[in-house]
């Protein structure tokens, strides 16, 4: 949709109805140029949202933890009483548990953020023209700020249960950010149809609840048959898992994988940015008309 | 210097009349897009329709565009494209150098954050960097008036705060082309003069303007040329005084259609028409200021009555109504309806400045409450001439030195005449 170039200092620009694939390098640099002017808007958006939303709340920060750590608390009450047994873990089970919720947290709150930020901007986005990227690049600023309180709770858990800490957990922000990201993407992909169709957002927390229960978190990865395709084709499951690893029993790393996941899920963010930013215009002219 | 900023050539924008197919068409575009497809398609899937339809302009810098039209004649869908908010379904947009939109004031505000907060927020939005928002801070504060309000919540803020906030945080801007729609219409007089002010600074910076108002004095006070648009199309693109008179007669075309209906009343007298005349008993609809005008307003007697009393609205093109007469408050007694015949008034100085007014004409009862008929938009009279002088009323003057000043009372008489025997009141 946009040329951008250089004739008597002014920068030139040309809207036409051809889609904005048909000139790939054009669309890559002024992606990333947008990518670049979003980010103090970006930043702004962010503390806009967050002190928003804690000056209207007493609990505040709380929230942040919150979530993942009761439903961590309810899966360990049930294994405590023995209601159900969720197979041995190598550490304690709640250990093992919250870490599991909180990684969880990272991924859920990851992939529905894209839409949630896009959806509330949806004002802004009818009438003015701004880096759309920064309403992505804001939400994940939220994301890991809520993964940042959610740590501190489990480094005080860590030191109650005096759990062992390996040198392998450096490696874990990395598995955490593919983890982040694969959410971002997927997120990302659903946000254009999420915008037109309502179906979307309310299906998204369903699929995500789920999403949770056939994810090996609150117990240990199945050895059977069917249960185990199920952990094959869930491209959360080895992420979270391997993080999990990663933090508590020490393992260490399988490099050639770990890169193998971070070039494919890096691509998969690629393209799902690349969706989202030519989708857009289209978007705005149906939600706004 | 004059050089080319804005070139829209042969430009269409499609629009979907239901809301379930628009989603759908949505669907389908955004896969075209991501196919790669070149260009849209020029016809129309069910429910659609041409918002723009083949519109071209130009502007250079420092012109003054005003874009007039209806609602919903494609202005603010035209200024969406131009904006890279929407893109265009055939034709060409080529912008050259910084373009900036003031559509909507306070964009991002967050009703729980200061006013302080909410600054950086907008600014942000409106890509203004920090460290001009940081340097200029107390004069936007000082411009916006709102004073020790700048730290409490802008809920707390009246709307006119808030908007006045959000232009003081827009005037900042620096674009070589800027897009204004309507946001001089929010607000008091104070501050639409404000917002006049700073586009006049803006225009002697030499930045070029685009300008979507339905007030047609700010058209005609700031813009160098003025496209009308109708139905998406462009009707007329040039001179702003006579794309104005343009607009006007359109929009009395309009405002005759819609609203022509005759309100019945209690029916014993009915008004057939009015005729508007010159100071020589013409028909004439078009008049310059101070003209003698003569109203003629025929009617029908179903049933003879004893009396009746006239009331004339004069009603300017927005619809306000900027004068009337009335029989009985003028001490006029109209008796005898026992035939057919009719009213003038004479307005011995037509002292309405250029518009095209209506005339709507009741027919009350003596008693000056119910009424036998009423008619809307039962004529209309168009006043030429150049908007030399803001407002809607000539007040006939003259000038002196602290001697005496020579006034001329122009007062209006009644005159009343059957068609048969012609007599009089």
């Amino acid at each position: 949709m946009s040329v951008v170039e250089r004739t008597e200092h002014l920068p030139v620009v040309v809207y036409t109805p051809a889609s904005q694939l048909r000139n790939p390098r054009l669309l890559f640099a002024s992606m990333w140029g947008d990518l670049k002017a979003s980010r103090e808007l970006a930043w702004r958006l962010f503390v806009r949202d967050v002190s928003a939303q804690y000056r209207q709340s007493l609990l505040g920060l709380f929230w942040a933890f919150i979530p993942p750590i009761v439903t961590g608390l309810v899966f360990i009450i049930l294994h405590a009483q023995g209601v159900v047994n969720f197979g041995a873990s190598a550490v304690p089970y709640p250990l093992y548990v919250l870490v599991g919720t909180i990684l969880w947290q990272a991924f859920a709150q990851s992939l529905s953020a894209p839409l949630k930020a896009v959806v509330n901007a949806k004002p802004m986005l009818a009438k003015i023209r701004f880096p759309y990227e920064a309403l992505i690049v804001s939400a994940v600023y939220g994301v890991l700020l809520n993964l940042l309180i959610s740590l501190t709770v489990l480094t005080a858990l860590f030191l109650f249960y005096r759990a062992p800490m390996s040198w392998t957990l450096l490696w874990a922000p990395v598995a955490v950010l593919l983890l982040m990201m694969l959410g971002i993407s997927i997120g990302l992909l659903l946000t254009p149809i999420g915008l037109l169709y309502t179906d979307v957002p309310a299906a998204l927390p369903i699929i995500t609840q789920i999403w949770f229960l056939i994810t090996p978190i609150v117990y240990t990865p199945p050895q059977r048959y069917p249960f185990t395709v199920l952990a094959a084709i869930n491209p959360v499951a080895p992420l979270l898992l391997g993080a999990r690893d990663l933090i508590i029993l020490g393992k260490s790393p399988d490099l050639a994988t770990l890169v193998i996941a971070g070039a494919a899920i890096s691509l998969l963010l690629f393209v799902s940015w690349l969706i989202y930013r030519i989708a857009l215009p289209i978007i705005i002219e149906r939600i706004s008309a | 210097m004059s050089q080319r900023l804005v070139a829209v050539e042969k430009v269409s924008k499609k629009f979907c009349r239901s809301l379930r197919r628009s989603l759908w068409y949505g669907m389908l575009d955004m896969g075209a897009e991501l196919l790669g497809r070149n260009g849209g398609q020029r016809e129309l899937r069910a429910d659609e329709f041409w918002a723009v339809r083949d519109v071209s302009l130009e502007l250079q810098r420092g012109e003054t565009l005003g874009l007039i039209g209806h609602n919903g004649a494609g202005k603010t869908t035209l200024l969406r494209m131009l904006n890279g908010l929407i893109k265009p379904d055939a034709g060409r947009i080529e912008i050259r150098g910084r373009m900036q939109a003031l559509i909507a004031l306070g964009a991002g505000f967050n009703p729980i954050l200061t006013g302080r907060e909410n600054v950086y927020v907008n600014a942000a939005v409106l890509g203004i960097p920090k460290a001009e928002i940081d340097r200029r801070f107390d004069a936007i504060v000082d411009f916006a008036g709102i004073g020790r309000f700048i730290d409490s919540p802008v809920q707390s803020y009246s709307s006119g705060m808030a908007v006045r906030l959000g232009f003081a945080v827009a005037a900042h801007l620096d674009p070589d082309i800027l897009l204004v729609d309507e946001v001089l219409a929010v607000g008091d007089l104070a501050f639409q003069a404000k917002c006049r002010k700073r586009i006049q600074e803006l225009r002697q910076a030499g930045v070029a303007l685009i300008l979507v108002s339905h007030n047609l004095h700010t058209v005609s006070h700031l813009c160098t040329r003025t496209i009308v648009l109708g139905q998406g199309r462009v009707v007329f693109d040039g001179e702003t005084d006579r794309a104005i008179d343009i607009y006007r007669a359109a929009l009395m075309q309009g405002v005759k259609e819609d609203d022509a209906a005759s309100h019945p009343g209690t029916g014993e007298l009915a008004i057939r028409r009015m005729q508007v005349l010159d100071a020589n008993d013409r028909e004439q609809n078009e008049f310059n200021v101070g003209d003698t005008v003569k109203l003629r307003l025929h009617y029908r007697v179903n049933r003879p009555v004893a009396g009746a009393v006239i009331n004339i609205k004069i009603r300017a093109s927005d619809g306000d109504q900027v004068t009337g007469m009335r029989s009985d408050s003028d001490g006029v007694q109209l008796t005898g309806f026992d035939r057919d015949g009719y009213v003038d008034v004479v307005v011995p100085q037509f002292n309405l400045l250029p518009d095209v007014y209506t005339i709507d004409a009741v027919l009350f009862h003596a008693d000056g409450f119910a009424y036998y008929d009423r008619i809307n938009h039962l004529a209309s009279v168009k006043i030429n001439g150049g908007l030399q002088v803001n407002g809607t009323v000539y007040l006939p003057h003259t000038w002196g030195t602290g001697a005496s000043l020579n006034s001329q009372p122009a007062d209006r008489e009644w005159v009343v005449s059957s068609k048969r025997d012609g007599g009089e009141r």
